[in-house]
């Protein structure tokens, strides 16, 4: 039985971490809005693209003209995955459910007798995946450092992809990040980068792609967008992460903020009783010496 | 006179969208060397090179930003502009140019392939020229 002294500086000390869970979360709601408008700003850019792109691989169709990147290699032997995971924890179940599905993912892969390479983008799912693929790990990405993240830093492991891609390094390559739905829902994808499966053509743009002049021409536009699509996906893997897990992070705290204030209830009943009953045992202890006398 | 006819410009980066609006003409950049846009273009795809985008807004005013590299989609109604970066002129900064610069440089010395070293060849007289342009001496 703990006794009062104890009781007291319990309570003291889940105060005091209510308090700070009630910060963090607040802190998470600011930066999740900063990071919802984030996706938002980045989304026409993203829909272009692909109305572009699409246009684009129907006037070069399947010949041969199309950049490896599109068709693939041919095989798929070579597995390379790009993990994208929160840099911080403390948001519920955000970065393991990323994890698990990059980790099944591999498992059957590696089962299949395919090679896997992984590239972790954030410190979780490294600490996570190193745990069972430490010797797969090729490569991790530190994104701890940058406070907003911009287009400079998914560029960046863009052009590592695509590096590897043309030393051959690999055969197809898959993004693992977690799709922002809401606040409370965040899912968990997988996106195969490469080969880039071309995005389906919208109706209205049928009819004009058929004459459309190039410049330079087709093949060299496409040549030049595919590197730039797969760094345009990234980013926005990126910025769905973001605000995914300050969305997992605010329902995390507020969980944590409930869960404490429970707790300091029950605690306080707990007090209350064992200062009564002190009390009680202190009147009866006089009253049996009175009689006494 | 007959008034030009006015089209649909957007100008957007991976970041947000930065402009979007009717305009009369347009002047970017192309790979081939500049181009003038107006309305009923023929519809048009072209990759962009580092320069000015000088934009005739349809009431009048004038703006131009920087772009470094993308591509522009171009149709009778509209053109839309991919940047991979783009800035308003009044806020290019001449160190972010020099950094661009720096590090195409570093990348020419480590290229290997002839087409990728004469890419990058272009690339940097543009941002070169592009220097000239932007920066007051």
């Amino acid at each position: 039985m703990p006794s009062l002294k104890d009781l007291k500086n319990r309570i003291a000390s889940v105060k005091a971490t209510q308090k700070i869970t009630k910060a963090m979360k607040m802190v998470a709601a600011a930066k999740l809005r900063r990071a919802q408008e984030a996706a938002e700003a980045a989304r026409p850019y993203s829909q272009r693209m692909n109305a572009v792109l699409a246009n684009i691989a129907q006037a070069v169709g399947q010949d041969d003209a199309a950049p490896r990147l599109m068709t693939g290699t041919g095989k798929d032997d070579v597995h390379l995955l790009i993990v994208c995971t929160a840099e911080r924890g403390l948001c519920g179940g955000f970065n393991s459910q990323i994890a698990r599905l990059a980790r099944d993912h591999t498992r059957k892969l590696l089962a299949e007798g395919k090679t896997v390479k992984i590239i972790c983008v954030g410190k979780k799912g490294f600490d996570i995946l190193r745990r069972e693929f430490a010797s797969l790990i090729i490569d991790r990405v530190d994104l701890r450092e940058v406070k907003r993240i911009g287009f400079a830093n998914a560029d960046q492991i863009g052009r590592k992809v695509i590096e590897l891609f043309g030393k051959g390094e690999f055969d197809v390559c898959t993004l693992f990040y977690s799709e922002f739905k809401s606040v409370i829902s965040q899912i968990p994808t997988a996106l195969q980068l490469v080969p880039a499966a071309a995005p389906a053509v919208a109706d209205e743009t049928t009819g004009a792609s058929a004459i459309y002049d190039y410049e330079p021409d087709a093949a060299a536009i496409l040549d030049d967008l595919i590197p730039r699509n797969i760094s345009v996906q990234i980013f926005r893997a990126l910025l769905e992460n973001v605000a995914g897990e300050m969305g997992a992070k605010m329902s995390a705290m507020d969980n944590a903020t409930r869960n404490a204030g429970e707790m300091i209830d029950k605690l306080t009943l707990n007090y209350n009783r064992q200062r009564q009953a002190q009390i009680t045992t202190e009147l009866i202890e006089i009253i049996a010496g009175a009689e006494a006398l | 006179m007959v008034m030009a006819d006015n089209f649909n410009f957007e100008l957007v980066s991976p970041e947000r969208l930065l402009v979007s609006g009717s305009v009369s003409e347009v002047v970017i950049p192309a790979s081939e060397g500049e181009m003038t846009v107006m309305a009923n273009h023929a519809p048009t795809m072209t990759t962009i090179k580092p320069g000015v985008v000088t934009i005739k807004f349809a009431d009048g005013k004038n703006d131009s930003y920087v772009v470094f590299g993308g591509f522009a989609d171009i149709v009778p109604t509209g053109c839309t502009l991919l940047a991979e970066s783009a800035v308003h002129i009044e806020e290019v900064k001449s160190e972010d140019i020099v950094r661009r610069i720096e590090a195409a440089r570093a990348e020419l010395e480590n290229a290997r392939e002839d087409d990728h070293k004469y890419g990058l060849q272009s690339y940097l007289a543009e941002l070169t020229t592009l220097q000239g342009i932007v920066v007051p001496v």
